[in-house]
């Protein structure tokens, strides 16, 4: 009886410190023995890490170019070399036209770069050309290609007219000096191991606590579980608590391999980062555990957590396309994302610095997601059946 | 001490709950129920499936809340505090509400921590708790590693971690043997009788209600009747009697022709004679039968106050209509195993079992849970292939011609297995085609299916709104479709109602007695007098085999005569599983 009056005391406090860790200590257990528990919270990070490091890059690199040379002067040489030179291109030598055209075809190669027999005899009279053809399936990447070969093409220019001698495109009056802050080396590296601790933190959370309420509806241990003195922030609490373990290891072997495997900077405090990475893994885990909550279906849980979390930070929080150029409708949705806050923040703490006004304001919006989404929760988790 | 300090630990008052299915379909699972369960008595919720037992133990243990009527519980309103009596109480969901992967050992500590148990109270506990479930050898096992009795003792053990104020069980042992049924109602029993605890529990079992000091019989959703055992006994007394053929008539034949009279109220095959319920005049009108009187049991009572309500007998209109004469030659065998095994993996599910079924038998399959009957089951069906041995279905070696013997043979499984969202007749249509029936045969046999299970008036009617009863028939009707030769029936009663029961047996008489073989599993006990032989398995070894009357006389011998299925059963099994201990040691 003296326990029972104690459980009644303290059940209409907001936890037992006691309960919780029984709890607590239950789901831990349970997470840990759940093989695709671990799959999905560590294995997968360790995918993705090497995925999207090795795998997946924006850059333009080793890009195969033929280069048809009918006129083998010295003087069209020199405008080549800037292509065998250049560690954009890998060149390739067929004998005519017609060959490297059939090598697009089979899309062996992405650009022909055509010297035609009279190139320096029109050179000479003013008037040269050179024929740059450039597969224009993929159009970003051509885009890309065409500014490079320009590129190659006008620092011949520059340097001859420089020299005195006749140019064969017009050189400007104005030279453009481009620099590109914060990625110097414009290695898309830089923004994707950012993007990829979103992905990473919004896997973990999302999918693996879409599950977890879900589970116990399903297997009718909840029912159980109610009928004790047990309250529902304790049941909150203690499945967000191991599962925010789980997001934290993610988080470390992310950051890690960014700064060891991929060389990214670090420019900004590693504290930040990691403030702000909490507050977003809290996002996702009551997001995924308000979807479990709600439908009490692992299934349906698990493909929610997909659609709603998973693809719109992959697809609309800038982490790949950018946002300006999307319609504004897409543009507004990006804007009602946490993972666009979480997405701006890590960026912005990777590659620029400790840009306060930008970070408060993001760590602002991720924690009163965080807050709504808790009290949702919160709300879908009334000991009521039915 | 509040009113609990009165006797009564539940009181409900005109309670009403409805669920909404489908968006118009309203189901009323409780109408204006009222009941008291008293302090330190056990109390039995009665009544099969949908009766609304759950819906009622969910509402006293504040889990769901009552449309209208009140609910007191311990002295407090379960609509108002429902965690103040959660903290009080014990309950035990149908699913025992067990983590499958966590240990034995870390679910109690799990229930103990949340209850609040001390360390010293721990101490004093767990070593009563683990003698009286006998899982001390199992602390260290996952859940989800034990059998259904043992998960289910555990599940006990979990709300008894402390002293609860009242214990809630819902139906405990279903899906349970009855070896593991009876050690559970032991512990039950000697809770009440010893520490005063107070137990409310449901189940579909009468003899588990026989147990209970105080019964609450419930139907659709009302209370049929509430008061003792014997007060409900009293409603059919006077009216109970054993029925014996003059003409040495087989049990089931008379059971039959019995339960087709509309002036009998029940008849059920007991011991190879017919227990009968009828008004005692009518004995005089009824032919070549031999009725002496005996003592009411509780369902006998059950089955007058269902009378009472429904106006219709048990069973009528459930004969079903087949061509053909009754079957004479009954010596032809159409089933045949002969030393067959099957093993998964290291373990041995089915341990060289022989048997024979000839035509026109109803043969029982019986054991404990992982006896091996479905696994024989699934083997004779062709669904599993045997490990070695021979199998014979309808002349057909289920090695080599599957097919061939698929074609004589219907299945209704255990768990409802037709499409839900086509209606009743677009089933039938579906399963017609899949059995190769076309053009008039197919619209014939139809036909035949609609009338003879009484699903005409429901045969647009989406098969998923059906009620479980109707599904029953209607998978019943699918499998008959091709007048197969034999029909396998897995667990087919589970969860129904005692008319529904009666129902279903009258069909399977008729059946039989025009030539169709049926194989049928159960674990209703007195279900198998129904059958011509049965067979009891444990641990995948044949134990028994003999016609229902030779397994009662191999359970006891002349001094102690077994006079239950139920009985002999339990000591067949304990006697085999002592014989295998003895020679492990």
């Amino acid at each position: 009886m003296n326990t029972a009056k104690a459980d009644a005391a303290t059940a209409r406090s907001f936890v037992s410190w006691r309960r919780l860790r029984a709890l607590i200590t239950k789901e831990t257990r349970q997470l840990l023995r759940d093989k695709s528990n671990l799959m999905v919270g560590l294995f997968l990070p360790v995918v993705l890490i090497l995925m999207f490091g090795y795998g997946l890059t924006f850059d333009v690199r080793n890009v195969p170019v033929a280069i048809v040379a009918d006129d083998t002067s010295p003087t069209a040489q020199d405008v080549l070399a800037g292509f065998y030179l250049s560690s954009f291109f890998t060149v390739t030598r067929p004998t005519s036209m017609h060959e490297a055209q059939q090598l697009m075809l089979k899309r062996k190669i992405e650009a022909i770069v055509h010297v035609q027999t009279d190139f320096s005899r029109q050179l000479a009279s003013g008037n040269a050309s050179i024929q740059v053809v450039v597969n224009g399936v993929d159009a970003n990447r051509a885009r890309v290609l065409q500014a490079f070969a320009q590129g190659a093409i006008g620092q011949w220019s520059i340097k001859r007219a420089a020299a005195g001698e006749v140019a064969a495109l017009p050189v400007p009056a104005v030279s453009l000096q481009t620099r590109l802050w914060y990625n110097e080396a414009n290695n898309s590296r830089y923004f994707l191991v950012p993007g990829l601790i979103v992905l990473v933190m919004t896997l973990t959370g999302a999918l693996l606590t879409s599950l977890v309420m879900a589970r116990e509806w399903e297997r009718g241990t909840l029912e159980a579980l109610f009928v004790t003195p047990v309250n529902s922030n304790e049941i909150i609490i203690s499945k967000l608590i191991p599962y925010f373990g789980v997001g934290l290891a993610g988080l470390a072997m992310c950051i890690l391999a960014g700064k060891f495997l991929f060389g990214v900077p670090i420019r900004g405090s590693l504290l930040l980062i990691i403030v702000v990475s909490m507050l977003y893994l809290l996002v996702s885990l009551s997001l995924g555990l308000l979807i479990s909550a709600a439908t009490k279906s692992q299934f349906l849980a698990s493909q929610l957590a997909l659609v709603l979390s998973f693809l719109p930070a992959l697809m609309l929080s800038g982490f790949i396309f950018d946002l300006h150029s999307v319609p504004a409708v897409v543009r507004g949705i990006s804007r009602v994302l946490p993972a666009t806050y979480y997405v701006e923040a890590l960026q912005t703490l990777f590659l620029v610095g400790n840009e306060w006004g930008l970070i408060v304001k993001d760590c602002a919006v991720l924690a009163l997601s965080a807050i709504t989404l808790l009290i949702l929760t919160r709300r879908n988790t009334r000991k009521v059946l039915a | 001490m509040n009113a609990s300090g009165d006797s009564v630990v539940i009181r409900g008052h005109e309670l009403t709950k409805r669920f909404l299915r489908d968006k118009q379909d309203i189901i009323i699972a409780l109408d204006q129920v009222s009941f008291d369960a008293r302090h330190g008595e056990l109390t039995a919720l009665v009544g099969p499936d949908g009766a609304g037992k759950t819906t009622l133990l969910r509402l006293a243990a504040g889990l769901l809340r009552a449309d209208t009527g009140t609910l007191t519980v311990l002295g407090l309103d379960a609509a108002l505090q429902p965690q103040e009596i959660q903290n009080r109480i014990s309950y035990m969901p149908q699913r025992f509400g067990l983590y499958e992967d966590l240990s034995v050992q870390e679910n109690l500590d799990l229930y103990a921590d949340l209850h609040g148990v001390s360390t010293e109270q721990r101490k004093d506990r767990y070593p009563r708790l683990m003698e009286m479930t006998a899982l001390a050898p199992f602390r260290e096992r996952l859940v989800g590693k034990l059998s259904g009795g043992m998960k289910q003792k555990l599940g006990l053990a979990c709300t008894l971690v402390r002293s609860p104020d009242l214990l809630l069980l819902d139906e405990p042992t279903v899906g349970v043997d009855p070896l593991s049924r009876r050690e559970l109602w032991e512990i039950v029993s000697a809770l009440v009788e010893r520490e005063g605890l107070s137990v409310v529990v449901s189940t579909s079992y009468m003899d588990e209600a026989e147990r209970c000091a105080h019964v609450v019989l419930l139907h659709e959703g009302k209370v049929l009747a509430d008061g003792d055992p014997d007060s409900i006994r009293s409603r059919a007394s006077g009216h109970s009697f054993i029925a014996t053929s003059v003409k040495a008539e087989p049990a089931r034949g008379l059971q039959a022709r019995l339960i087709d009279r509309e002036d009998v109220v029940d008849a059920v095959p007991q011991g190879g004679q017919v227990r009968t319920v009828m008004r005692a005049e009518i004995a005089a009108s009824i032919a070549d039968v031999d009725f002496q009187p005996t003592t009411s049991s509780l369902e006998d009572g059950l089955m007058m106050l269902l009378r009472k309500q429904t106006t219709v007998a048990p069973a009528t209109g459930a004969a079903i209509e087949l061509n053909g004469k009754a079957l004479a030659d009954r010596s032809e065998v159409v089933i045949e195993t002969h030393d067959v095994v099957r093993k998964f993996g290291d373990f041995i599910a089915v341990n060289h079992t022989s048997f024979q079924v000839r035509r026109g038998e109803v043969f029982g399959l019986l054991g404990p849970n992982g006896a091996g009957k479905t696994t024989t089951f699934r083997m004779l069906c062709g669904l599993l292939p045997a490990t070695s041995g021979t199998l014979l279905v309808a002349g057909a070696d289920l090695r080599r011609a599957r097919a061939e013997a698929r074609q004589h043979i219907g299945y209704v499984a255990q768990k409802f297995s037709l499409y839900r969202d086509i209606s009743v007749r677009e089933n039938l249509d579906f399963f017609a085609g899949a059995y190769g029936l076309h053009g008039t045969r197919a619209a014939e046999r139809i036909e035949w299916a609609l009338e003879n299970f009484e699903l005409k008036a429901r045969e647009s009617t989406p098969t998923g709104l059906l009620p479980g009863g109707f599904q029953r028939r209607l998978a019943m009707a699918a499998a008959l479709l091709h007048e197969p030769r034999i029909v396998f029936l897995d667990e087919p009663t589970s969860g129904a109602d005692p008319l529904a029961r009666r129902e279903f047996w009258r069909r399977i008489s008729s059946l039989a007695e025009h030539g169709t073989t049926i194989v049928v599993t159960t674990h209703f006990m007195e279900e198998a007098e129904y059958c011509d032989r049965i067979m009891i398995q444990d641990a995948g070894t044949t134990l028994a085999i003999g016609t229902p009357q030779e397994v009662r006389d191999l359970a006891g011998d002349s001094d102690h005569p077994v006079t239950t299925m139920e009985a002999a059963f339990i000591a067949i099994v304990e006697k085999a599983r002592q014989t295998s201990a003895q020679a492990a040691a």
